[in-house]
């Protein structure tokens, strides 16, 4: 406390009349220090466990992070996660995954958010409503579609529905059709498009309204308005929002796990890539560390060449414009 | 933009029902964790609840197989602690990256896009895709069942990060330089020119790093194993997958867990909003 002051005041002293105090270390140093915690924290807790996964990925590793020379395989493991069927169907479901959830997110929001935009009294309102959802956790989005929205039996909600339109009541999750997709997408869809519609509003509002008002000089109305206005201006929030749900879509787990688990286990069907690296690796009563990391290296190199893709993809179209 | 007054009700009209519609959920959560297992279960939909009152509730409190209240500790033990030393070590490292990096010819000059390139390399793999690798880490420092397994390995967000550098990029050089006039340090201008002038960034990054963490499932799932250190969200999902589970019991869990995080969206949406609108994402 007492040197605090004497510092204070020493400060306040120097400041009159030299206008500078001395200070410890140059930018270099404070450079280091402010970026220290995170850099450490980066290496330790990312790319070494990384590499070390890339160590185990090539051996028998079970139960263990420190296998024994002798438990080397090689690529064994990429081989075996290669040839089975359960783990190229686990990306493939991450495929129909996203290509329903990421058009149908992207038109959703965005067309949340040009709503928005054409009212004027309880704006807000609607927007807390829309964006509400995102603060509820997969877990109990889950509880309640399974348990109540789309429960299989005749008391479910859409079931009740489906009765008295005539129809019998549908079981939702049984696996018997791929109707467990309305429920997951419709999950989906419902937690996670007020995010993406505050982004889409973002990116409208950063468009200038002389574009508007010169456009509908030229008579532009509506559709055309949208077409070669709000659609072009919106491209690299396009860019960023396709990017961020694909990834999103890539990282199913929570949902899937809470909506189709039972006593009994995980359902065969709806495996995205992350149930089914858990499910071989730390689900069961074992934990097969060295199959698993191998899969880990498999689904970030998928990733990472994606993202790759699209950054090169963008970059094209902008170079075009 | 000038509109037709028959578009403007249009856009009222299919607002209004996809309001309704999205407000459905949070209706069945409540109608159910205040009504009675045969009431929910019954034939016809009951539009209303029959079970007002405390019943549901002091039979959740009461289910040791739950364990409601110490799983609501643990939760809220780790979306705080997470969310305060996430915003510090991400501020301080965005911080730097945007205005200290070192410059010139010395061997340091390429520090400042060596340690951007590392942070921007993670921001495409998420760390729920390597849950694996973090996994073996805490497994090898013997941290499974702790709350520093739970907590450390998610303390240093590139996204957090990320953000701040935009942020800070951007940020009035002048008010730095006048700081700097006025004798102080690089220490000193950050902690008191510059943070209490980033109010509105962190209060957007604390609001998605606290509801992440208290949403969060696949981390606890792994690494909570030991009971005393279930999350909320692990103990819901385990008692949901558990036989013969008691739904009115099981939505009243439900409706305490979403009550906290939900109350600390509103609050804190506007930071949100305006934080996206000039974070440049999208």
């Amino acid at each position: 406390m007492q040197a605090q002051a004497v510092e204070r005041s020493l400060t306040g002293e120097r400041a009159v009349t030299s206008g500078r105090r001395r200070v410890v270390g140059g930018r270099t140093f404070w450079f280091w220090v402010f970026v220290a915690p995170f850099l450490a924290g980066l290496l330790t807790f990312v790319y070494v466990p990384i590499v070390w996964s890339g160590y185990l990925s090539l051996f028998d590793a079970r139960n263990t992070v420190t296998p024994r020379p002798d438990q080397f395989v090689g690529f064994g493991n990429y081989v075996s996660l290669l040839t089975d069927k359960a783990f190229l169907t686990s990306l493939g479901t991450f495929m129909v995954f996203t290509v329903v959830i990421v058009p149908l997110t992207y038109a959703f929001s965005l067309g949340l958010a040009l709503l928005l935009q054409r009212i004027r009294v309880a704006r807000t309102f609607f927007r807390s409503v829309f964006f509400i959802p995102t603060a509820v956790s997969y877990v109990i989005a889950a509880m309640i579609w399974r348990l109540s929205l789309f429960n299989g039996a005749r008391f479910g909600m859409v079931n009740t529905i489906v009765r008295s339109l005539g129809g019998t009541a549908v079981g939702w999750l049984s696996g018997d059709t791929p109707v467990y997709w309305v429920v997951l997408v419709s999950l989906r869809l419902w937690l996670q498009s007020g995010f993406y519609m505050i982004l889409f509003i973002a990116g409208l509002n950063r468009i200038g309204q002389d574009m508007y008002e010169a456009a509908a000089l030229d008579g532009a109305t509506g559709w055309k308005l949208f077409r070669h206005i709000t659609w072009p201006q919106l491209a690299s929030t396009t860019a960023a929002i396709v990017l961020l749900l694909v990834i999103s879509a890539f990282q199913a787990f929570d949902e899937f796990y809470n909506t189709l688990a039972t006593i009994g286990g995980y359902p065969p069907f709806a495996r995205p890539p992350l149930v089914y690296l858990y499910l071989i690796s730390l689900g069961g009563g074992s934990q097969n560390l060295g199959l698993g990391s191998a899969g880990t290296m498999i689904l970030t190199l998928v990733i990472v060449v994606f993202g790759v893709v699209q950054l090169v993809g963008t970059r094209r179209l902008e170079a075009k414009r | 933009m000038r509109q037709s007054r028959a578009s403007t009700i249009g856009a009222y009209v299919v607002l209004g029902v996809l309001a309704l519609v999205f407000l459905v959920p949070f209706y069945v959560m409540i109608r159910n964790a205040f009504s009675t297992s045969s009431w929910i279960s019954s034939p016809t939909w009951h539009l209303l609840p029959n079970n007002w009152g405390s019943a549901n509730f002091a039979r959740l409190l009461a289910n040791t197989n739950v364990g409601i209240i110490q799983a609501l500790g643990v939760s809220a033990v780790i979306a705080v602690i997470q969310t305060v030393l996430t915003l510090l070590i991400a501020a301080m490292a965005g911080y730097a990256l945007a205005r200290l990096a070192p410059t010139g010819r010395g061997p340091m000059r390429r520090a400042g896009s060596v340690v951007l390139g590392l942070t921007l390399g993670t921001l495409m793999v998420p760390s729920t895709v390597t849950f694996i690798p973090s996994f073996v880490m805490v497994a090898g420092l013997g941290w499974i069942s702790s709350f520093r397994g739970l907590i450390v390995p998610l303390l240093f967000s590139a996204f957090a990060v990320f953000l701040y550098r935009q942020y800070f990029t951007g940020f009035p050089v002048e008010l730095e330089e006048a700081a700097r006039l006025d004798g102080a340090g690089y220490w000193r201008t950050f902690w008191r020119v510059v943070m209490p002038n980033s109010i509105g960034i962190t209060g957007a990054i604390g609001t998605i790093t606290f509801i992440g963490a208290w949403n969060a499932f696949l981390w606890p799932l792994l690494i909570g194993q030991d009971r005393s250190y279930r999350t909320v969200q692990v103990a819901l999902s385990t008692f949901m997958t558990s036989q013969g589970v008691d739904v009115p019991e099981l939505f009243t869990g439900g409706l305490v867990a979403v009550i906290p995080v939900v109350l600390v969206f509103v609050v804190l949406q506007r930071f949100l909003v305006e934080g996206v609108e000039r974070s440049g994402i999208g």
